[in-house]
């Protein structure tokens, strides 16, 4: 196996220091390291940030059931690129990952990728209907090893079928991972429900619709005493009912993707359906409060909601286009726009939010380790002097649908690797 | 060139005031004996409906055939949402027959900006009606009636003495379901830009969310609202509303927002009542009211007309400075947010 030695990056945005890995972990760390070995290969990384590899809590790589959007492998590759080193895929495939076989193969396809190492979710309920358990403890006991569940795309919404839930994966260290969307208040709903939807004629989708599913759930896992992870958080006053869940000393989790760090419903008024996506845009004053709670820890982790579709799923009228926006090769870039470049956070805080966090909620064994001596050699390098203009065509997801075409946005990855090793280097696929 | 009219919000009151001028010199082909003029010979509109719209479609098809466009109505009912053609592959299917222009009639609102921003086809794009957003040539037809009632210079030629003049301080009520009305949007747009005062009534259930940001006064108080109104548009409501509980019963909306004898009473005498059709009488409109001499229903649809001529002449062939291009609406934004609706960085 070939080992690297990294020169000169500041790890967690620290002073410049010399990382060799070798044998899929960090060998040694200091100032002054030379080549141990002939085939050792050397990388200048001055100036660039070594942070954990990445994690994410919330990936659509939709295989099984929709390769015309995205598979295990393009989705991986996507991810590499984008500097992640684990992902959990999302149960809403077809079929649905409800059961121990669909997650075993999602769980295989991902070892075979190679570019990251896939975590398959468990469906909550079966074919997310919301009404009866989907077989919890197989997808747990299954190769797979599933931990986090969800219904995410759906609410499980039945106040009963939630509290069992919440209670029944107390059993084997698991966790709901909730997508919080009041399905009566959200009928037909196109985007946020507020002045510009007024004007535009879209039916809204309020924010309460999401505060009151969340404001119910972190009383059911208090009284169950249960843990409860909220997906995509969008509103602030979703972040004030999180903020006093956590005052009480309940074992509440939130997430909250890029494109809310970012963008506003007012991008919706080109009635482009590349700004259509679940929970929908919200307000400025939402997206402050989101920076703010993901800068204090109200918000545990940035997670990416990467929701891949084709073409003819967007190149249409509003109504009828998908909800979703691919994010896995751009979230680094905009969480360094919207915390770092602001000030809002540090380098340290990044890895924090998008590596250790998400790997403790989802209670991954090999990742999200600090970077030091004997760790698992998951790493990625950062150059954050870089700017550059997103430009899908360079993407290494099946998909185009981002939000973010043309747009310049700061940093780059240029190296990822997983356990030692590189899946991307100079920026590109290795 | 690129010339579409897809909402109210694009049009300067000089635009406005050009298409209302211009369907006064329509209305006078429309007493000829023959009611045709060569404008448009040899140009081809489509009628693109993806809505049942024979009242709609009509009033465009007759405007076209009085400028002698070549004109091809294209029922594409059932949209992609329903595993039909897709909008994108019906608008190329057009751009390659050589379409001058598209009247397109849609159910999702945004549905006509879409086809004017995009490239499937490069003719001119005519909102008729699209989702519950807007239907602009209904709100300049309503403009037009207005005008001519309530801004005549004192010539005795009707509509004609009217031509230059706007709106201004003229108080129009409009009343109904506002949220899921175009005809509403469309018009408090227009209005305001021709400089009237605009009074929105409805139940609180019907009013679109953030309407106290909309250039209007609101007012859930219909009884208030007449004795200040020049005129009073009364806008459909849909029996099947009070399913999901906009409002209780059909009566009790009858009661508190229709408008019958005893409240066109209370109209000031010059007064005019208008609906932009099909009614639902009995339920927002007694018939005593639609059939008076006051109410210009039926002149309301011979002036839609006039104004669909007025409008297909100065999108294809007339003046190049009357309506302006597919430009974005006036921006809203909160100063710290750029055109690109992306948050700026702002350091802590």
């Amino acid at each position: 196996m070939t080992s690297y030695l990294i020169k000169n990056a500041r790890v967690l945005g620290g002073e410049p220091q010399d990382l060799r890995l070798r044998d899929g972990v960090i060998a040694e760390i200091g100032t002054g390291l030379t080549p141990a070995e002939a085939d050792e290969t050397v990388i200048e990384a001055d100036g660039l940030i070594a942070l954990p590899g990445l994690v994410d809590l919330h990936t659509h790589l939709r295989e099984p059931g929709r390769e015309d959007a995205e598979t295990v492998l393009t989705g991986t590759r996507a991810a590499a690129k984008g500097g992640f080193t684990a992902v959990h895929a999302m149960a809403n495939t077809f079929p649905v990952a409800d059961t121990a076989g669909v997650v075993e193969q999602v769980w295989r396809l991902g070892r075979e990728s190679g570019y990251c190492d896939v975590q398959p979710v468990g469906a909550v309920t079966v074919g997310l209907g919301g009404k009866q358990l989907a077989e919890l403890g197989a997808m747990a006991d299954s190769a797979a090893g599933v931990r986090v569940f969800s219904d995410d795309g759906k609410c499980v919404d039945d106040a009963v079928i939630m509290r069992r839930a919440l209670e029944y994966v107390k059993a084997f260290g698991g966790v709901i991972a909730q997508h919080a969307q009041e399905p009566r208040l959200t009928e037909g709903a196109q985007m946020n429900e507020g002045t510009v939807s007024g004007e535009l004629g879209l039916a809204g989708w309020p924010a309460v619709a999401e505060e009151s599913i969340i404001a119910r759930d972190v009383l059911l896992a208090a009284h169950v005493g249960s843990r409860l992870h909220v997906c995509h958080l969008s509103t602030a006053g979703s972040v004030e009912i999180i903020r006093w869940a956590k005052s009480k000393g309940w074992d509440v989790t939130a997430e909250v993707t890029p494109h809310h760090l970012l963008l506003t419903d007012e991008l919706v008024r080109s009635y482009d359906p590349v700004y259509k996506v679940n929970p929908p845009l919200r307000t400025e004053a939402d997206v402050l409060a989101l920076r703010e709670a993901l800068a204090d820890g109200t918000i545990d982790a940035v997670a990416t909601d990467h929701a891949p579709h084709p073409s003819e799923d967007k190149d249409c009228e509003w109504a009828a286009a998908a909800m979703g926006m691919v994010g896995l090769e751009t979230a680094l870039s905009v969480v360094q726009r919207t915390m770092v470049d602001t000030g809002l956070m540090t380098w340290a805080d990044v890895a924090e939010r998008m590596s250790f966090k998400p790997a403790a909620i989802g209670g991954l064994a090999g990742h999200g380790r600090p970077v030091s001596v004997d760790e698992p050699a998951n790493l990625v390098l950062v150059d954050p002097a870089y700017r550059g203009k997103v430009n899908p065509d360079a993407f290494a997801t099946r998909s185009r649908n981002t939000p973010y075409l043309g747009l310049e946005l700061p940093g780059r990855v240029v190296a990822t690797f997983l356990r030692g090793r590189a899946t991307v280097l100079d920026g590109e696929l290795a | 060139m690129n010339r579409h009219l897809t909402s109210t919000a694009d049009l300067t009151r000089d635009d406005a005031l050009l298409i209302l001028d211009t369907a006064e010199e329509m209305a006078q082909v429309s007493t000829r004996a023959v009611k045709k003029l060569p404008t448009l010979r040899g140009r081809t509109v489509v009628n693109l409906f993806f809505e049942d719209s024979t009242r709609t479609r009509t009033s465009f098809e007759v405007a076209e055939k009085r400028l002698s466009a070549d004109v091809i109505n294209f029922s594409a009912k059932g949209s992609s949402v329903s595993k039909g053609e897709s909008l994108k592959d019906t608008a190329l299917t057009l751009q390659a027959m050589g379409a001058d222009a598209v009247v397109i009639r849609h159910g999702a609102s945004g549905a006509p900006a879409r086809l004017a921003q995009s490239d499937w086809l490069h003719g001119s794009v005519v909102n008729a009606g699209d989702g519950t957003h807007e239907h602009p040539t209904q709100a300049l037809l309503d403009a037009f009636t207005m005008r001519r009632h309530l801004s005549p210079t004192g010539g005795s030629t009707g509509g004609s003495g009217s031509r230059g003049r706007d709106l201004a301080g003229r108080r129009i009520t409009i009343v109904g379901d506002v949220l899921h009305s175009r005809v509403a949007r469309s018009n408090v747009r227009l209005l305001h830009t021709l400089g009237a005062q605009v009074t929105l009534v409805a139940p609180p259930t019907l009013m679109p969310f953030g309407v106290e940001s909309w250039p209007c006064e609101v007012s859930y108080d219909f009884d208030a609202a007449l004795p200040k109104s020049d005129a009073v548009m009364m806008l459909r409501v849909q029996r099947e509303r009070m399913n999901a509980a906009f409002f209780p019963t059909q009566r009790e909306y009858s009661r508190r927002y229709g408008l019958d004898a005893a409240r066109a009473a209370m109209l000031p005498e010059h007064a005019i009542v208008m609906h932009p059709g099909p009614m639902v009488r009995g339920m927002e409109i007694a018939s005593e009211i639609a059939d008076s001499a006051r109410s210009t229903i039926v002149e309301q649809v011979a002036n839609g007309v006039s104004v669909r001529m007025a409008v297909l002449y100065l999108l294809l062939g007339g003046s190049e400075s009357a309506i302006n291009g597919p430009a974005a609406p006036a921006s809203t934004a909160a100063p710290t947010t750029t055109s690109a609706g992306t948050i700026e960085e702002h350091a802590k």
